[in-house]
């Protein structure tokens, strides 16, 4: 793998131990194992957990063939757990992404920032800090409940997610008055990001674009053709459960209990593709901003942004005909996010090697 | 720092810090409320079942349903104002590589805000008409705008630099 020489603008915009290295290395770690969660959540819980819905309602409709309230408000309470625990794995698995792309935001507007390094720097290791805790504090609720906890309702894992969530809008808050001070002066505190005109760069940048466009047709189509009717079939599909339930038809309620399960994942796949194009699109326009610090030739470049893109269409494409080709679907949809996962890790590689380069150059000297 | 940068920018901060506001006033004042109503009207509708209330039963259905339709568009309207503010930001960050004129590059810019700003407005309105066609309508016009105006910047992008 042959290596590219760097312009000094670029060594000068990514000092060791900066705060937009930081934000870098974070931020990309952050979308990485936030992925890597959620390919692991959509294959050991996902399924399992709609499963358990699924049987969770075929058992109220038989509390109510048989006439019995309290099972009802039992089997409830247990279907409200199931949906804790699902919420809370996807929230985990979002806020991390989340976290991710705004420290690479926050990478980019750092010359429009004015704070001294020392601050900047702070608050980028505060930021990656409570971008990891918030997510394992929203993981653990579900888990940790509230032992130990003094408060009646809040337990300590929802207490670590809520101080961390503080800690991000400190952050930001900081960053804000840096911003209000810079309009002040208007000069920036470091050199801006150097533009590079790369065919990797642009085909991320346009990539990225297209993905966000397609995205939103996609949303567009679905509110316009899908949503209001998926709306209406479920109230419709809920009355007809409980009515041949309660007329001790349980054979036509399991029926409804299909038909609701189906609409559920034909609303999930849709949401899904939606959000995950668009993130993805984002990601790539991210990343392309990063690419000046990517320490590979132009060749290996390429490859990682190929693999990135192709994951990013793959996924969400496949999301979407889980419905129809089912497991065959979702397996290659996982194949698609490891390829979005690998392909942010070459990066991260290049991104390492160029700073062990930078670092070594700075010791010699 | 062209117009266009400053209007995507500034547009994109304003539109985050609305998008946070609306999030933290739902967070703190609606969303649980909504969640307990929305989940107890459920359930209450499958205990009324049970108790041979059908009646019952049918109008806690209803209210589910109305509950739910509210929910949905609360929370699709936060996320979207926030997602939208942060893909201005970003592209206002880069929108000098976009390569058009910058007077076409500001009509680009305005139609990404305008459609940023309504599209997410006209969801959370629906939220007061249910199915009112004025705001379906707004919806497919703020939508539209954005859909307009990342066609054209990724066709920007894509063009080799020749005005820049």
């Amino acid at each position: 793998m042959a290596t590219v020489a760097k312009s000094s603008p670029v060594l000068s915009t990514f000092a060791p131990m900066s705060a937009r290295r930081l934000y870098i290395f974070g931020g990309i770690a952050l979308i990485a194992a936030g992925m890597l969660f959620g390919d692991v959540f959509a294959v050991f819980i996902l399924h399992q957990n709609a499963g358990q819905q699924g049987a969770a309602l075929m058992e109220a409709s038989r509390a109510v063939a048989d006439r019995d309230p309290a099972a009802v408000t039992a089997i409830f309470d247990r279907l409200g757990g199931l949906l804790e625990d699902r919420g809370t794995k996807v929230d985990a698995h979002v806020h991390m992404l989340d976290a991710g792309y705004l420290a690479l935001l926050l990478a980019l507007v750092q010359p429009y920032i004015a704070l001294s390094r020392q601050t900047k720097k702070a608050m980028a290791g505060l930021f990656i800090m409570g971008g990891i805790l918030l997510p394992l504090g929203i993981f653990l609720i579900r888990y940790m409940g509230l032992a130990y906890s003094p408060f009646a309702v809040i337990g300590w894992a929802s207490v670590l997610a809520d101080s961390a969530g503080a800690v991000l809008i400190f952050v930001l808050l900081v960053q804000a008055w840096g911003f209000w001070k810079y309009l002040q002066k208007r000069e920036l505190t470091e050199p801006e990001l150097p533009a590079e005109d790369s065919m990797s760069s642009r085909a991320l940048l346009t990539g990225g674009t297209l993905l966000v466009l397609l995205g939103f047709l996609h949303g567009a189509y679905y509110a316009g053709a899908l949503l209001y009717q998926h709306e209406r079939l479920e109230t419709t599909i809920l009355q007809r459960m409980i009515g041949s339930a309660s007329e001790g038809n349980l054979t036509a309620a399991t029926g409804e209990v299909a038909s609701f399960g189906n609409l559920a994942g034909a609303r999930a796949v849709n949401i899904a593709a939606h959000s995950h194009i668009i993130e993805f699109g984002l990601l790539a326009m991210l990343l392309s901003f990063v690419q000046p610090y990517v320490f590979l030739s132009e060749k290996w470049k390429r490859r990682w942004v190929k693999v990135l893109l192709g994951g990013s269409v793959i996924l969400p494409v496949f999301v979407l005909l889980e419905l129809q080709l089912g497991l065959l679907a979702g397996g290659i949809a996982d194949l698609g996010g490891l390829m979005v996962i690998i392909g942010l890790i070459g990066m991260l590689v290049g991104i390492l090697r160029y700073t062990g380069h930078l670092d070594a150059a700075e010791g010699a000297r | 720092m062209t117009s266009s940068r400053k209007l995507l920018i500034f547009g994109g901060m304003a539109l985050a810090a609305l998008g946070m506001l609306y999030g933290l006033y739902y967070a703190v004042l609606v969303e649980h409320q909504t969640l307990d109503h929305m989940g107890g009207s459920l359930a209450q509708s499958f205990t009324a079942a049970a108790s041979s209330n059908l009646g019952q039963s049918q109008a806690a259905l209803e209210q589910y349903g109305e509950t739910k339709y509210d929910y949905v568009r609360q929370v699709d309207a936060h996320s979207h104002w926030i997602g939208l503010a942060m893909l201005m930001i970003v592209l206002g960050v880069v929108f000098e590589r976009v390569n058009f004129s910058e007077g076409i590059r500001q009509l680009v810019a305005f139609s990404l805000l305008a459609g940023s700003a309504l599209f997410p407005l006209a969801i959370i309105l629906q939220t007061y008409h249910h199915g009112a066609l004025t705001f379906k309508a707004l919806a497919v016009v703020g939508s539209g705008l954005v859909i307009f105006g990342l066609a054209a910047t990724a066709w920007g992008f894509a063009r080799q630099r020749t005005l820049a």
